[in-house]
């Protein structure tokens, strides 16, 4: 395993096959008492394959989060297209897509199996067929045995893990992440990036990940995103070449290093440009 | 795998801890009306003797059924409009952050001194009463109200629209249960406060109810009657309040323990 030859900009990698596919995507917000105003995002291109594990990493600020808000159809894009499966995506969360977000989003008044079954619940599925969706993700995810227990008793990774769980259960095509081991400790994160990766192999999902953690993007992911300073746009995109069946181990391959110094020498002016900018 | 920790609540009074509360309140009770005489304070049995007495007695079962009806009405009001101002106000920022030091304030001042404008629009009778003791309840019950709806985490709006949720859907399913535990506490308090509320309506200006009642006792100075009647009022406010306290508590316990 090692580093593979980088992406050229701009570039579609596999406009054929793209299953998530972005072109010009620009975000500008409107000014406010008497600021102009602030483009956060673009204009960027970006294709996704089919079952790809893309990570996105940039300082503080760059649009990582809106990025991840437009291609949910959560946020709208200000100018340029995204289309998911052909399909544009704007103002509404397609069907097929599944977002879990860096806070926790369980819902404690419900039970783990309840999170977890919430979304299905809403879309009124026969409880014939909810169940062992539901018992199947809570598997995959290593909870099956905390099914009765409340969020409030479980640790924050687990509770994390019950976020995933409940989109899992919607049998997502494309899973968004931002950054939702962002406040778990280090040992935690590498464990759940492992079952992350299992997670992924196992259901064949597009994963896109925004993250700060450079370890976390060189250890996940089939390529790396690297964005500039605000406005947001890749100024690097890292093919690392790791098999899919990976774990957390790959620490120790001299690739690793080889990645993550690759990102930082990116990066590093970068988020130096976005502390300068800040206010 | 680590196992689920215990629900983060505290040590809850349980059935011996009330005995013993009771049981130390009837006896610091009775040394107290041993001390004083029964031309100021009853003791405990006998009071409790002269209460089952009263239960006879078909003026005190219309009082008690007056105040039942002044207070449920209140109640109801009090409920009903507390939660819908706090429901607009939480959610309209804007509204909230202009209404919040009125209602604050509102809160603060003694509602008695607003009786004699009350008595001004509704004269005496049920309705004085029955608005007196709402608007008791109305500004704790907004107040929560509006606090528990500020307070639901934007991430769970951001979740329900991942999930494909409506707005009906997500008010129902989300911001609801998400506001509960504030909203119960609001109701606990609203509950509390208009109850003393309808019994100060009713002993100032009122012929009817247990508060006036309470006044008579006082002023034909009939002490026995006016231990009785506060007996029967501690009881039943409190045995209300523990089971809101408890529905309160249980509530909470679902929201404890967020990292």
């Amino acid at each position: 395993m090692g580093l593979h030859a980088q992406i050229p900009l701009g570039e579609p990698v596999t406009a054929q096959a793209a299953h998530v596919a972005v072109r010009g995507l620009t975000r500008i917000f409107p000014g406010a008492n008497g600021r102009p105003p602030l483009q956060a995002l673009g204009p960027l291109d970006l294709d996704l394959a089919p079952g790809e594990f893309f990570s996105v990493v940039g300082p503080s600020g760059c649009g990582k989060s809106t990025l991840l808000d437009i291609l949910a159809g959560l946020s709208p894009a200000s100018a340029g297209s995204v289309t998911f499966e052909g399909k544009p995506v704007a103002d509404t969360v397609p069907d097929g897509v599944g977002v879990v977000f860096q806070e926790d989003s369980s819902f404690p008044w419900l039970s783990v199996f309840d999170n977890a079954a919430f979304g299905l619940r809403r879309l009124k599925t026969p409880e014939a067929q909810l169940r062992p969706r539901v018992e199947e993700a809570l598997a995959l995810i290593g909870l099956s045995d905390f099914a009765s227990a409340f969020p409030a008793q479980l640790s924050g990774g687990m509770r994390q893990r019950v976020c995933i769980a409940r989109t899992l259960v919607m049998r997502p095509r494309l899973i968004l992440l931002d950054e939702p081991f962002g406040a778990l400790d280090q040992q935690t994160k590498l464990l759940m990036g492992d079952e992350l990766l299992r997670l992924w192999r196992e259901t064949g999902a597009t994963i896109l990940l925004i993250t700060h953690s450079l370890d976390e993007a060189a250890l996940l992911s089939d390529r790396i995103g690297v964005m500039s300073a605000r406005p947001g746009r890749f100024i690097d995109v890292i093919e690392t070449g790791w098999a899919r069946d990976r774990d957390s181990r790959l620490a120790a391959d001299p690739g690793f290093g080889a990645i993550t110094a690759r990102i930082w020498r990116q990066l590093r002016e970068e988020s130096l440009k976005a502390m300068r900018a800040a206010p | 795998m680590p196992a689920a920790k215990p629900l983060k609540t505290g040590r809850i009074a349980g059935p011996l801890d009330t005995v013993v509360l009771v049981g130390a309140s009837a006896a610091l009770w009775a040394l107290a009306a041993r001390w004083v005489g029964p031309q100021v304070l009853t003791g405990p049995v006998e009071t409790i003797g002269y209460l089952g007495g009263l239960f006879a007695d078909p003026e005190f079962r219309a009082s008690v059924w007056e105040t039942t009806r002044a207070f449920s009405l209140a109640l109801a009001i009090a409920w009903a409009s507390g939660l819908a101002i706090g429901m607009m106000l939480g959610a309209h920022r804007l509204t909230g952050e202009v209404a919040e030091p009125i209602l604050t304030a509102l809160y603060s001042i003694p509602k008695i001194t607003l009786y004699p404008v009350i008595l001004l629009f509704f004269g005496l009778g049920m309705p004085a009463r029955v608005a007196f003791g709402a608007i008791h309840g109305i500004v704790p019950v907004a107040l929560f109200t509006m606090a528990a709806v500020r307070g639901v985490r934007p991430v769970y709006f951001r979740t329900a629209r991942s999930l494909r949720l409506g707005p009906l859907a997500t008010a129902r399913h989300i911001i609801l249960p998400a506001c509960l535990p504030g909203i119960v506490s609001g109701l606990r308090i609203g509950f509390s406060l208009t109850l003393l509320g309808t019994l100060i309506g009713e002993m100032f200006a009122s012929q009817r109810g247990l508060g006036h009642m309470v006044i008579r006792a006082m002023e034909t100075n009939d002490v026995r009657l006016l231990i009785a009647l506060a007996l029967f009022l501690v009881t039943v406010a409190t045995g209300a309040g523990a089971l809101l306290l408890a529905v309160d508590r249980r509530v909470a316990r679902l929201g404890a323990g967020r990292g």
